[in-house]
């Protein structure tokens, strides 16, 4: 096909405005950020394993926790999701490519220099005061009159994401509406095209608010402003008010995809089309909007007006709601239909269960007086890491699994897949469901060390977090394996009854650009 | 114990506590869930937060056991035909109805509780509580006379960089060179404020977390309803020793409490005393590098280190441009009394004497040898402003 002419090699990646070779690398270098942070968190759970510092000094365990967490959010998650919307968003709404390659190739090819700049704060030569060492939330005054110099490093870095983030999202919002197939209304769009629109819009409206936020860092540090120091006017609790004005919000950027995941795998395993798709939608809208209400329930304990704390727990709690109509939603779903269990069935299910877990500790946290207690300690680490582990990872896991046939043409290992499954899913929960009692019983969050009374539940969470980091060595290995041939071609449906143009229109593997001529959608 | 046993055993207890409910309000179970604490609004947390996850584990269990009945029920084998409906507007209201009620339910006691909390009107006393890298100063203010609090445990029982396990204490961690002093029964006001970074107060027995915040106060309280020594730390992420700033507090009766201040006020007088004392007199070289050595090793070394050879953005003392220029003695002083950027103050945590040891100390050792000696009469000299 005379289209398919493509440069070959090095320069095929470097200039390529294809939307499936894109998507190939952000995934891919989300999945090498993933096992970055995450060497990171074994180097974290190693010093945890026992009372006493056996590894690290207690500064560089802080830069530890500060990486950690930023390659996992904008590293790992973020482009995860921009990754798969970029493979599936054309095929899903009948479209040849994203609307805007060349800015589709600019936005990817910003995040390797970014996470250079960031890791490299890791030189000592070149910062012998250290990496950022602050925690992922960088709270002011911490991180301004107190941050090692490499914080510039790091500021420059969120700026080069966000602009990365805010392209990424333009894109979406400009092919989804301007490039649908004739008969595809907003009302029949995938919830997988649904639930990263929304994403996208909200991407566009906080990435700015934290551009800010780092740029009156930088100028607090370096040109003598004082947004944030309250010996020149500023206040220190207005950062953390501008931190979570985008920081709320962007804990939803990191779950509705893979609420839209899950509401494609879940019917096609149960063989029964998703119950509820209108309230599906509305739900998403109505979680993306109150996020942009709640953020100062991260800070129950800067001493607000009370008005304010009653306020913020109760336009927290409100967000159950839609929540829960999204998971009584699946569950309905699944009622009355003719269940499987294929590989992403599986992480779906687990997706749904843990993410309730989630979803329950978080109602908890949002009623202020007890947050009282509950804030700052392993308790909030624990509910996080249940929404994000069980929630935004095993969403693109389950993703991946459910269209790498499409993609690559081939079937992966089954029994791999399923031994990688039940790894996973044990794992996850040794190392983080302790992480509940060890924060009821007083461990504070971000130390090195403890008392001898939380032992045993730090030695836990350690041995589960090896045995759940090296059990994605396994998932590397089946993806690899999968597009060298696996176990053999998919068909073009590749599973029974899978819905969606990309299933009933496209040939596995999907063509380069996927539809050359718009389908009709009825 | 070996790995496999700990993990064996680990899991076994988890699922047992699970079964036998976490939440129960037994106080040898505080290992597993909050305390029920010492104050009122502590147990009224305690009971809110018992319901609350109550309710939010039933109705995770349901969600589960649907889900659940769903893969056993509707399995392709046991259910080939699947059924195509795909809604009910009856089953959509009422799943956005229950959750709301239940809502409303928990938040009605959550409510008057948070009022009760944040009311820290008609106070008995106040103690005013600054939070600074990494201990944390106590002012009494209707007595008059403050102190600072520390970690006791010896850095022999933390640092195990040579990975041999170090014997440790049972309050490791949890302990603190002086302790604050509190009655029982009587409504205490906390003002909180900071040096330097954010830091927060956080005692779990009284159920108070509090940020303190530099610039900022910020006001919480507590009422003891039973004698003891209850333990907290600081929950603010605040930099290198974060986790190595424990909180002590010891109420007591009232007689005893008023014994303690009667006690901390004649220390006071003392140390006015002795510190006036040493002011005025000459201090020989010896005498001021044994007492700054050990201000230093106390008070400095946590950031210089004990070689004064620095560490990360702490700057190097050994062989600095400040501690050996003949010129900058005073700037030297200064800084000790004043801080700078991220250097803490000292001034209000050391008397004349000491600052004017510590500073000795700091130009005489460690291979700085300029044989300059400050006498305190200089820093009283900077203090006023001269
Ligand atoms: C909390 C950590 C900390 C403690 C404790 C501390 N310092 Fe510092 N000190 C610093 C930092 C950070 C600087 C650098 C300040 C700057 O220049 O921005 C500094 C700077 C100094 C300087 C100036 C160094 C130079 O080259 O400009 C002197 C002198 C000094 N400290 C003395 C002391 C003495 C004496 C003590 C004990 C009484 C002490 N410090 C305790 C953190 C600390
Ligand atoms: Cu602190």
């Amino acid at each position: 096909m005379a289209h398919d002419h493509h440069p070959t090699g090095i320069k095929r990646w470097l200039f390529t405005t294809n939307h499936k070779d894109i998507g190939s690398m952000y995934l891919w270098f989300s999945f090498i950020m993933f096992l970055i942070g995450g060497a990171m968190a074994l180097g974290i759970r190693t010093e945890l394993f026992q009372p006493g510092l056996q590894f690290f000094d207690p500064n560089t365990f802080n830069s530890l926790t500060t990486l950690h967490g930023l390659i996992m959010v904008f590293g790992a998650v973020m482009p995860a999701f921009v990754g798969l919307a970029n493979w599936l968003i054309p095929m899903q709404i009948g479209a040849p490519d994203m609307a805007l390659p060349r800015m589709n190739n600019f936005s990817f090819w910003i995040l390797p220099f970014a996470f250079t700049l960031l890791l490299l704060s890791l030189v000592p030569q070149l910062f012998p005061d250290g990496a950022p060492n602050f925690g992922w939330t960088f709270y002011a005054p911490l991180s301004t009159k107190y941050g090692p110099a490499s914080t510039d490093f790091f500021i420059f870095g969120v700026h080069l994401m966000g602009i990365s983030s805010i392209m990424g999202a333009i894109n979406v919002i400009v092919t989804v509406f301007n490039m649908r197939a004739p008969g595809m209304t907003l009302m029949k769009m995938p919830m997988f095209v649904w639930t990263w629109v929304i994403t996208a819009f909200l991407l566009i409206m906080v990435m700015p608010v934290l551009a800010g936020a780092v740029t009156m860092m930088l100028t607090d540090r370096h040109f003598g402003t004082s947004f944030f120091d309250a010996a020149g006017g500023g206040d220190p609790v207005m950062f953390q008010h501008i931190f979570w004005f985008f920081g709320h919000p962007e804990v939803y950027i990191m779950i509705l995809p893979a609420f839209g995941i899950a509401s494609h795998i879940i019917p096609t395993f149960s063989r029964k089309p998703l119950f509820g798709y209108a309230s599906m939608v509305y739900a998403t809208a109505s979680i993306a909007f109150l996020s942009f209400l709640v953020w100062a329930h991260h800070m129950f304990t800067v001493g607000m007006p009370v008005a304010g704390e009653l306020y913020f727990m109760i336009a927290t709690m409100i967000i159950a709601v839609p929540t829960g109509v999204k998971i009584f939603n699946w569950v309905a779903t699944m009622w009355k239909g003719s269940i499987t269990f294929e590989t992403p069935m599986l992480f779906a299910l687990a997706f749904v269960i843990l993410f309730t877990l989630g979803g329950v500790s978080g109602v908890m946290l949002a009623m202020t007086p007890v947050d009282k207690q509950y804030h700052d300690t392993y308790f909030v680490v624990a509910h996080f890491h249940y929404v994000l582990f069980p929630g935004a990872i095993f969403g693109t896991i389950a993703a991946v699994y459910y269209w790498l046939p499409k993609w690559t043409g081939n079937m992966f290992n089954e029994t791999l897949s399923k031994i990688h499954f039940w790894l996973s899913i044990i794992s996850v929960n040794i190392t983080f469901f302790p992480m509940h009692f060890s924060g009821l019983a007083g461990m504070q969050r971000r130390v090195p060390d403890y008392n001898m009374m939380f032992e045993g539940f730090n030695q836990l969470s350690s041995i589960g977090a090896f045995m759940l980091g090296f059990s994605q060595l396994l998932f590397m290995y089946i993806v690899i394996n999968c597009i060298r041939g696996g176990q053999g071609k998919a068909t073009d449906n590749v599973w029974d009854g899978a819905e969606g143009l990309e299933f009933t229109h496209l040939p596995s593997p999907a063509p380069y650009h996927s539809f050359e001529k718009a389908p009709e959608v009825k | 114990m070996s790995l496999l046993n700990r993990v064996m055993s680990g899991t076994f207890m988890l699922f047992t506590l699970l079964a036998s409910g976490v939440w129960a309000n037994e106080p040898e179970l505080s290992k597993y869930n909050l305390r029920p604490g010492v104050t009122e609004n502590s147990q009224r947390v305690f009971d809110l937060h018992n319901e609350v996850a109550w309710i939010m584990l039933i109705v995770a269990f349901l969600v589960f056991a649907a889900i659940l009945y769903a893969v056993i029920k509707f399995r392709k084998s046991a259910h080939p035909t699947p059924s195509k409906f795909s809604h009910s507007t009856t089953l959509e209201i009422i799943w956005t109805v229950i959750p709301m009620l239940i809502l409303i339910y928990l938040t009605k006691p959550a409510i008057g509780l948070l009022l009760d909390m944040e009311d820290a009107s008609k106070a008995d006393m106040t103690v005013k509580i600054t939070g600074i890298q990494w201990k944390w100063k106590y002012t009494y203010l209707d007595e008059d006379f403050e102190f600072v609090s520390e970690l006791s445990t010896p850095a022999s029982q933390y640092e195990d960089y040579a990975r041999t396990g170090t014997e440790k204490g049972e309050n490791y961690l949890l302990e603190v060179n002086n302790e604050v002093v509190l009655p029982v029964g009587k409504k205490v006001r906390f003002l909180m404020t900071s040096d330097d970074v954010i830091h927060s107060w956080w005692v779990p027995d009284f159920a108070v977390k509090m940020d303190a915040i530099p610039g900022f106060i910020n006001e919480t309280w507590t009422r003891i309803e039973k004698p003891g020594v209850y333990r907290g730390v600081c929950a603010e992420l605040c930099g290198r020793l974060h986790g190595f700033m424990p909180i002590v507090v010891r109420a007591v009766t009232q007689s005893e409490y008023d014994q303690w201040v009667a006690q901390k006020l004649e220390e006071k007088a003392e140390a006015a005393r002795l510190a006036a004392e040493a002011a005025a007199k000459s201090w020989s070289m010896e005498d001021l590098m044994e007492m700054g050595k050990k201000v230093y090793a106390e008070k400095c070394s946590v950031c210089h280190q004990p070689e004064g050879q620095g560490l990360a953005s702490f700057p190097a003392l050994a062989g600095s441009e400040i501690a050996t220029n003949p010129d900058k003695i005073d700037e030297h002083t200064s800084i000790v009394l004043y801080g700078k950027n991220a250097m803490p103050k000292f001034g209000d945590q050391l008397t004349d004497a000491e600052i004017a040891a510590v500073v000795t100390y700091e130009r005489n050792a460690w291979g700085n040898s300029t044989g300059d000696i400050v006498q305190p009469g200089r820093v009283g000299e900077l203090r006023a402003g001269n």
